[in-house]
């Protein structure tokens, strides 16, 4: 019985998966600090179909749930792409990455060491 | 985590030569067995070399020796960065985010945090900040804080009353885990029932707060979280002694039952039995109190289908016993051979909670509430009688999702009250029952930078209020950098529990009066009040140091309110508000961390709070119009072996308040216009020897200021002029305590 549940259950689950509303998927951006978390998650908020979206100072991941109807990952990515940061898979173009904040010029060596963890605290805003 | 490091370091030699890494990611599990994570994310850190599990959770990666920081990350599981030395076989156990103890938090946090991002004007009050007032119940655990005014303990009850924006307690929502708590009948007492180790954290909104927990809140909410069996050390204790001889004891057990289910039991005794009179004017200073009071919690937790749950079983015993000095209960309750009182209270408790957050959509959870609280007060104070009983049942249900994406969050949801009240005064009986039923809808937005908004309405109706709707709507701008402006609006509403609210009534030969025989609750109306509030917070730093500044105004308009009249000392008068009735408050604080572990807190507050009497437009009695609050901590730096030092001390000035008239009275029984002016200072030291181990020692009312005739008329406690409600200021003087705390993680 619970066998027959479970491959029912998987079944509709390969049915949906073309047709997912809460599709899930992560890539990693690049970026430094809390201003440019703000910037990336807009960025695909503003999305149509993107419902989540959250993204990591730390580790770069930026998680996402989707309506798969609406939207896919490469129009997700292009709009990361279009708000300045680099992805994975490809560069923001330099247009977009100049209308980035100085203080998140996330290319500079620079920057990026300002924003290396300390004692205190991150960074504020 | 660690093991996998130091495995990897055992292991340098043998991949020397390799340039790819492979491994396996699994997931997390308590029987340890190998289910591979597919999907997973695995890349070096601050590369673009990365790639994703397969179908069993294997992976393989091109390796290079300057590539030091594998990052492993998955949608729902903790990400984990591996450090890398050489090239090996890597498996690794992927932990759910939803296990809360796996997080650490390494820099000191502030112990009282006002939110830069929230649109309400809330302060969180950790259970750090409440260890700087050891003692010993909810209602002393504001003392370090200066939106909350905590009065002076009057002779009778020996309880302390809280304000908020200088209106008393009852128009503060007050609730335990956001179920209202401290409401009907444990209004007067409610928070000395609230054991202070028990609190895990307190959140204090100023204003009119959410529709989500009711109707009621006027000046603000209040939220009491309490310890959780999962999340408290499985033993703790805490041994309290002070110098007035009252006695403390505190235990905490709590145990893991089985993969889901904790409990723990809560046991707070506190007695005080030796009988005070420094000002000796023959009455006790303190009362006489014995309490039991025992909490057993269940809580629930499988974070795999997303279902949380607690249940809680609570029973207190409190007694007290006050008067003068040679009063004995036996041969002379109720009899005019000594002037004397005593209060009883028993109350029941059990509330449920049940939590469902879909695992797969993090935004969607729903949330059931429910409690039923049977609390019963039996007391006499001289001649006069007043038992109270109040049964009462709450039930809310909320309902959390988004609309269109995460910036639109909305919170709906139903619920449902009863109250049973059946008074004893003297010797009238009044027997009342109220319920309602209510919906509400809050929406908040946030554009996740500069702006947040949350508006909420709710549509209650009550078989003794009607049928009314309850706006409440906050939102918060940041135009600069660590920069707050808030404001928000209100309205509130509740029916008066005149004898409850103000027992100290009882404690005067007051005749008690009520005007007005119209209304549906003791023939008074219900009161209606709107709250509107702005607040400006900005962070900064100074002398490379940090600091904030708020400044907080607050207007609470009364359309109508049950006006408690005091200003004939014969009588005391209960009557609807006809013309206007208004509190407005404002405050500076400044916060500063001055150098490494040495914080100051110090603010201002003015206070307008007038209303229109029958006889003429007043000031509230024994309200200061000014107050200034400071308070300073410092610690020092953790040893290795968990050791350190706490100092701490506040200090609190009270302008001068005005008394309630007492012209009417025969000139040795009259009162100047107005009290003194009040300066206290209060501070502890606490030694930490381990993170086990731990002593303090403190003084209150270090100065050793005391009101010296608190109570008027004492010479004659059954005569005309009786009243020991003028307190202004401390009764009993200087106190000094120590204790210890000791505790198994």
């Amino acid at each position: 019985m619970k066998k027959l549940l479970i491959i029912a259950l998987m079944l509709t689950g390969t049915l949906t998966f073309s047709q997912n509303k809460n599709a899930k998927a992560s890539m990693e951006v690049d970026g430094v600090c809390g201003m440019c978390k703000a910037r990336i998650e807009k960025a695909c908020l503003n999305t149509k179909g993107v419902k989540f979206a959250t993204w990591s100072v730390e580790t770069h991941e930026l998680k996402l749930i989707y309506d798969d109807r609406k939207t896919d990952l490469a129009t997700i990515e292009k709009q990361v792409l279009t708000a300045g940061h680099d992805t994975k898979n490809a560069k923001a173009t330099d247009e977009a990455y100049a209308t980035v904040h100085a203080c998140c010029k996330y290319r500079d060596e620079d920057v990026k060491d300002d924003h290396k963890p300390k004692e205190d605290d991150g960074h504020g805003h | 985590m660690k093991q996998i490091i130091y495995t990897l370091l055992l292991f340098p030699i043998i991949g020397f030569s390799q340039n790819t890494i492979s491994g396996i990611v699994l997931e997390a599990n308590e029987q340890n067995q190998n289910i591979g994570l597919a999907g997973a994310n695995v890349y070096w850190l601050n590369t673009e070399v990365g790639t994703v599990t397969d179908i069993d959770g294997n992976f393989k990666l091109p390796y290079k020796p300057e590539y030091k920081k594998l990052v492993i990350s998955y949608v729902g599981f903790k990400t984990d960065t591996l450090t890398i030395n050489a090239p090996s076989k890597i498996k690794h156990w992927l932990q759910p985010t939803d296990n809360l103890d796996a997080v650490t938090v390494k820099s000191r946090k502030q112990t009282t945090a006002k939110s830069y991002y929230k649109s309400a004007n809330v302060i969180n009050v950790s259970s750090d900040e409440l260890l700087k007032a050891a003692c010993c119940n909810l209602s002393e655990s504001f003392e370090t804080n200066p939106s909350i005014d905590v009065n002076f303990a009057d002779a009778i009850s020996g309880t302390r009353q809280i304000k908020m924006l200088g209106l008393t307690s009852p128009y503060i929502l007050i609730a335990t885990e956001n179920i209202p708590s401290i409401r009907g009948a444990s209004q007067a007492y409610g928070l000395s029932f609230i054991p202070g180790t028990w609190v895990e954290s307190i959140q204090i909104t100023k204003g009119a707060g959410s529709v989500v927990n009711g109707f009621e809140s006027i000046a603000g909410q209040i939220n009491t979280e309490l310890v959780k069996p999962l999340t408290d050390d499985k033993l703790f204790v805490n041994l309290y002694g002070a110098t007035s001889e009252r006695l403390e004891l505190n235990a905490h057990i709590n145990t893991k039952v089985d993969d889901k289910w904790h409990t723990g039991l809560y046991i707070h005794g506190n007695t005080h039995n030796k009988k005070h009179d420094v000002n000796n004017d023959g009455f006790l200073d303190m009362p006489l109190f014995n309490q039991i009071n025992v909490m057993n919690r269940w809580q629930y937790i499988d974070t795999k289908k997303g279902f949380v749950s607690f249940i809680n079983l609570k029973f207190l015993n409190d007694e007290k016993q006050t008067g003068e000095l040679n009063f004995r209960p036996n041969t002379d309750k109720l009899t005019t051979n000594n002037w004397g009182s005593e209060i009883d209270t028993r109350r029941y408790e059990i509330s449920t909670k049940f939590g469902y957050v879909n695992p797969e959509i993090p935004w969607q959870s729903i949330g059931v509430q429910t409690a039923f609280s049977s609390h019963k007060q039996e007391s006499y104070f001289g001649l006069n009688v007043y038992d109270i009983k109040h049964n009462s049942l709450y039930a809310n249900a909320i309902y959390n999702s988004i609309i269109s994406d995460s910036r639109h969050k909305i919170k709906t949801g139903l619920s449902y009250t009863y109250d049973h009240y059946d008074e004893l005064v003297n010797t009238t009986d009044y027997e009342r029952t109220e319920n309602s039923v209510g919906a509400f809808f809050e929406y908040s937005f946030d554009n996740l930078e500069l702006f947040n908004l949350t508006a909420g309405v709710r549509v209650d109706h009550h078989n003794l209020l009607g049928t009314f709707v309850t706006p409440r709507v906050h939102a918060r701008y940041s135009p600069w950098g660590k920069s707050a402006f808030r404001a928000s609006f209100g309205r509130g509403k509740r029916s008066a529990n005149i004898f409850t609210e103000n027992q100290q009534l009882f404690s005067t030969s007051r005749q008690i009066n009520i005007l007005n025989s119209g209304g549906n609750i003791y023939g008074l109306d219900p009161e209606i009040a709107w709250n509107y509030g702005f607040s400006y917070l900005q962070g900064f730093n100074l002398f490379g140091r940090k600091a904030d500044m708020t400044f907080d105004f607050y207007k609470t308009d009364f359309t109508n309110q049950v006006v408690v009249d005091w200003e004939n000392p014969q009588e005391i008068n209960f009557y609807n508000l006809d013309g206007k009735s208004f509190a407005n408050s404002f405050q500076v604080e400044l916060n500063y961390n001055v150098f490494e572990g040495f914080d100051l807190r110090t603010a201002y507050k003015f206070y307008d709070v007038k209303t229109d009497y029958n006889s003429e437009r007043l000031e509230r009695p024994l309200t200061p119009k000014h107050r200034i609050f400071a308070n300073v901590g410092y610690e020092t730096k953790l040893k290795e072996n968990g050791s350190h030092w706490k100092f701490d001390a506040t200090f609190n000035w009270l302008s001068n308040q005005r008394y309630a008239s007492t012209t009417n009275n025969p000139t040795q029984y009259q009162l100047p216009d107005r009290t003194p002016t009040v300066a206290t200072l209060n501070a502890q030291i606490t030694k930490v020897f381990s993170p086990k181990f731990e002593v303090y020692l403190g003084g209150e009312n270090i100065t050793n200021l005391r009101q010296s005739n608190p109570i008027l008329g004492a010479d004659d406690p059954f005569g005309a002029n009786f009243d020991s409600t003028f307190v202004y200021g401390p009764i009993f003087g200087s106190m000094y305590y120590a204790g210890l705390r000791y505790r198994i993680k």
